[in-house]
């Protein structure tokens, strides 16, 4: 299992290497979503309408920040759990996402449309909330302020620590990182 | 008769939300360290090398452990010859969130109405209050903050008494495995069986704040708990689902009777930043 450093936005060779297992740090720009965002998001590609941000590219980080202490850009910042964004997440692929950080495994829906698009989905480590905290330079609510922490924020990163969960591939971190235990355990 | 003036009830709680938010419980954090040195696969032993890191800086900078500073649950144990003065005691529990959530800048996780609005609260209230009147003058509050992600993977069964011990540990097991890396494991199970369907539920959740290693009096009952225990991290879920040895830290048992024509049996996880913090007054 290799370790990357990557900078966004992604680019179609930085995902065509990454596979399951890797360790990525990554660092540049991001944009924080949850449940009430993503609805926004995909309502507004519905009516023709155009984004708050490029989503060409573009990494969504699925985390409801606590309030920053003075002196710091943000507050704990783990992050939520993945499968309340699948019934939007295709249509952000199909628009040119091209990258997620969640946790918890994606249903196939989210998995076909990382393999139809070139994606990646990382791993964070969920509950890791002040450690990760750390890796965010920046921080700027640029759209639906009244979501308050579900608002979007857009982030700078370095060095932000995650797992590739499911690669282009088609690959599944969640099934195999299992059924590799269960092997190891039968031999 | 002892009167508490419920500015006590107030200043009590907003330290304890902050502290328990702060601080890990030592017991998890040593039984964390233990899956550290026992796991063997990489993004396992990465998985929980982070998230000791994350205790420490949680401590040292009065930050949460996890952004998901939870809806604030309470268990209070009031001394019946205690007499609250000053105040409405639900208003005062409320009054500490308010102040502990945002003086602490822990998050505000709550919406008014749970399907049509859905807009935050905006100081973490209402809270979830337990109360229980026993004997004595004083009380005990235990403040135990629930995240949503495992929360949402708890669930309550009403079974028949033919499923028997096996039907409910197979239910159990089945919960834990259908929950994979959602709930942030390693986690900790709580189950509750018997009294009525919603007692259950009340029972998995205060199961969750025994003590790790501190088996169910009851010896069957103990011993159910350790072959749940087994079984559970047979399944190789592994720290945030992504394989490994650990996918629960414990497993606890709470039971009470029940009508005869019921088994009702709740499974209520924990992540592994299971927050709970006690005073008493």
């Amino acid at each position: 299992m290799a370790e990357y450093r990557l900078e966004t936005p992604l680019k179609d060779e930085d995902i065509e290497k990454l596979k399951i297992g890797d360790t990525v740090y990554l660092s540049g720009v991001i944009y924080t979503a949850r449940d009430a965002a993503h609805k926004r998001l995909v309502d507004l590609i519905k009516d023709g309408k155009e984004l708050p941000f490029d989503i060409k590219g573009a990494v969504i980080y699925y985390v409801g920040p606590a309030p920053a202490k003075p002196g710091y850009p943000i507050g704990s910042a783990g992050p939520t759990t993945s499968y309340r964004m699948d019934p939007y997440a295709p249509v952000l692929l199909d628009n040119g996402l091209k990258g997620m950080i969640g946790k918890g495994p994606r249903s196939k829906e989210v998995i076909d449309a990382m393999v139809r698009n070139k994606a990646v989905y990382f791993a964070a480590t969920g509950g890791a909330a002040a450690l990760i905290a750390l890796s965010v330079v920046s921080a700027e609510v640029i759209a639906y302020e009244d979501l308050g922490t579900e608002a979007v924020r857009k982030l700078v990163v370095k060095d932000f620590p995650c797992i590739v969960a499911n690669d282009m591939y088609g690959n599944d971190m969640y099934k195999e990182g299992v059924e590799q235990f269960i092997k190891r355990g039968k031999i | 008769m002892r009167d508490i003036n419920v500015s006590e009830l107030t200043n009590a709680v907003k330290k304890l939300v902050m502290d328990a938010n702060y601080y890990i419980p030592k017991d998890i954090r040593d039984s964390l360290e233990k899956a550290y040195k026992d796991e063997t696969s990489q993004s396992a032993k990465s998985i929980l090398q982070m998230i000791l890191k994350n205790h420490d800086i949680s401590r040292e900078k009065k930050m949460p452990l996890c952004q998901d500073t939870g809806v604030a649950v309470f268990f209070i144990d009031i001394g019946q010859d205690v007499h609250f003065v000053g105040g409405d005691f639900e208003d005062a529990i409320n009054e500490g969130v308010r102040q502990g959530y945002i003086e602490g800048y822990l998050r505000k996780s709550l919406v008014n109405d749970p399907v049509i609005h859905r807009v935050n609260t905006k100081d973490n209230t209402p809270a979830i209050i337990y109360p229980r009147i026993v004997p004595g003058e004083k009380v005990k509050i235990v403040a135990a903050p629930k995240g949503g992600g495992a929360e949402n993977m708890s669930e309550v069964k009403m079974m028949k008494a033919a499923d028997g011990i096996e039907g409910v540990m197979d239910f159990v097991v089945e919960r834990v495995k259908k929950s994979g890396g959602n709930p942030c494991p390693p986690v900790i199970v709580g189950v509750g069986i018997g009294g009525d369907f919603e007692m259950s539920a009340l029972l998995a959740k205060k199961a969750l704040f025994r003590n790790i290693g501190e088996r169910n009096s009851d010896p069957e009952y103990a011993e159910i708990e350790k072959e749940l225990l087994k079984r559970i991290n047979a399944l190789g879920i592994g720290p945030m689902g992504l394989g490994g040895k650990t996918t629960a830290l414990e497993v606890f048992i709470e039971y009470m009777p029940c009508h005869i024509a019921s088994m009702p049996v709740a499974v209520n996880l924990n992540c592994h930043a299971t927050r709970h913090k006690e005073i008493i007054l």
